[in-house]
């Protein structure tokens, strides 16, 4: 009998199981080495160069380059490790979460202080709430990109 | 011997410490939030522990991915606050009591809970933002915490993550430790992070404030039902990291109106597993606030009587 994995349908959310802890083990360990002030400055000094001592794929090396924590959770970061980069770069949690959405940090901290985002909608995949699938990116942020991209 | 009295329940956001250390809590946003915290903070003035078991999750600080203990106490004499990417947070080194955790430790292994014995680590905002809301800012000219801490980590971070029934009964075994202890020893203890919130993905920013309170109305009076309540509720309702609540079931399973028998264990006596009336509790404080950064803030102070 193989486990059961009963989380995989929460819309939006990566449940950081032994799978994901694998595939990010490496990715992870670098955002721990930014907990020393000495790697800080040597990682802002020459990203790539300090990527480079990991033993990181390249697509996880071009995701934490490019700031995309969706990209970089997808590829087995965690957030709690994540948040080493953000602090790092000076960000709060409330701005890499907020990164996330597609929302701009206004729009994103509106939302908290309105009460957050309801869990309407965003309990199952398949349902109809802001965070499924089919309504991202989000906000303003994300629209603006989407158009610069096309 | 050694008893616990009381168990303090909080939240413990990192820019809740971040918005102390950078003297911002005056502000509009935070003042609904340290406001919860001004009946703690006289109630343990006049309340004042001589050790806290403080029940918290490492985030990514003291275990990497190397290693990832389901439980870890902190047996170290202290602990350095942890620089999380942005400096160490300006608050006192942690002391711990190693003579008591150890003892801790020993007897909760010999119930049969596979704690990790840590003799060196440093403590991060899970850890020192709760010390922080209940007793402010030491003054610079005696910069220490009040009382000495024992640390108690948690994976909430890796999955598998402990369930709430493992925790609540761990909860029973610490109470019958520390009170195996033979010093007088007035001790609380404290379960900390939690409340609805997601800091991932798309979802992130999930509040559910019904889920909330009835987690907070059923902590209460229906513990043991509360610990039966699988992770996959928490983490559809209260977000991925609202998982943060089933460290509170280890606080609330030490207090005096639960029945020492382990949770799911087969009763001889069927009167055996309801919460004792002889032992009531009283709730001394219970609040919820949203938001603080990306969570809701619960806060409860429960007594033994």
């Amino acid at each position: 009998m193989s486990l059961q994995k009963n989380y995989l349908d929460v819309p939006g959310t990566t449940i950081f199981d032994a799978e994901q802890s694998r595939k990010g083990y490496h990715l992870n360990q670098f955002c721990m080495s930014l907990m020393k002030a000495e790697n800080r400055e040597r990682f802002k000094a020459d990203e790539r160069a300090y990527l480079d001592e990991w033993a990181m794929t390249e697509e996880q090396k071009l995701a934490v380059l490019a700031r995309d924590l969706n990209r970089c959770i997808a590829l087995g970061g965690n957030i709690y490790f994540l948040a080493k980069i953000g602090a790092t770069d000076g960000k709060s949690f409330q701005q890499m979460a907020g990164s996330m959405t597609g929302m701009t940090e206004e729009e994103y901290r509106d939302m908290m202080i309105h009460g957050g985002r309801s869990v309407e909608g965003n309990r199952v995949v398949g349902e109809d709430g802001d965070a499924q699938a089919q309504h991202q990116p989000q906000g303003k942020a994300g629209h603006s990109a989407q158009k610069a991209s096309a | 011997m050694a008893k616990i009295t009381a168990s303090v329940y909080t939240s413990h956001v990192p820019a809740i410490g971040a918005a102390l250390d950078l003297g911002k809590n005056n502000e509009p946003y935070w003042q609904p939030v340290f406001k919860g915290y001004d009946f703690g903070k006289q109630w343990i003035k006049e309340n004042p522990p001589d050790v806290i078991f403080l029940v918290y999750n490492d985030h990514a600080t003291a275990f990497s991915l190397d290693m990832i203990p389901t439980f870890a106490i902190g047996t170290a004499a202290e602990f350095a606050p942890a620089d999380e990417g942005w400096g160490p947070r300006p608050v006192p080194t942690v002391i711990g009591h190693p003579e008591l955790a150890a003892h801790i430790a020993q007897s909760v292994i010999q119930d049969d809970f596979d704690l990790t014995i840590v003799n060196k680590m440093d403590v991060d905002h899970g850890l020192t933002v709760p010390l922080s809301l209940m007793f402010g800012q030491p003054p610079a000219d005696d910069f220490r915490w009040p009382c000495p801490v024992i640390p108690f980590a948690v994976n909430v971070v890796q999955y598998p993550v402990p369930s709430g029934k493992r925790c609540f009964n761990l909860g029973k075994a610490v109470r019958k430790a520390v009170e195996s202890f033979d010093q007088p020893l007035n001790v609380q203890i404290w379960g900390t992070g939690g409340m609805s919130h997601q800091l991932q993905g798309p979802r992130a920013g999930l509040i559910n404030k019904e889920f909330d309170n009835a987690f907070l109305d059923r902590l209460i009076a229906d513990p043991e039902g509360q610990a039966n309540v699988p992770h996959i509720d928490y983490v559809r309702e209260a977000g991925s990291e609202g998982i943060e609540l089933v460290m509170w079931l280890i606080a609330r399973g030490a207090m005096d109106d639960i029945d020492p028998a382990p949770l799911g264990a087969a009763a001889p006596d069927a009167t055996k597993n309801v919460a004792s009336q002889a032992h009531p509790v009283s709730v001394k404080q219970r609040f919820y606030h949203v938001p603080a950064s990306n969570t809701a803030v619960g806060h409860l102070i429960l007594e033994n009587t």
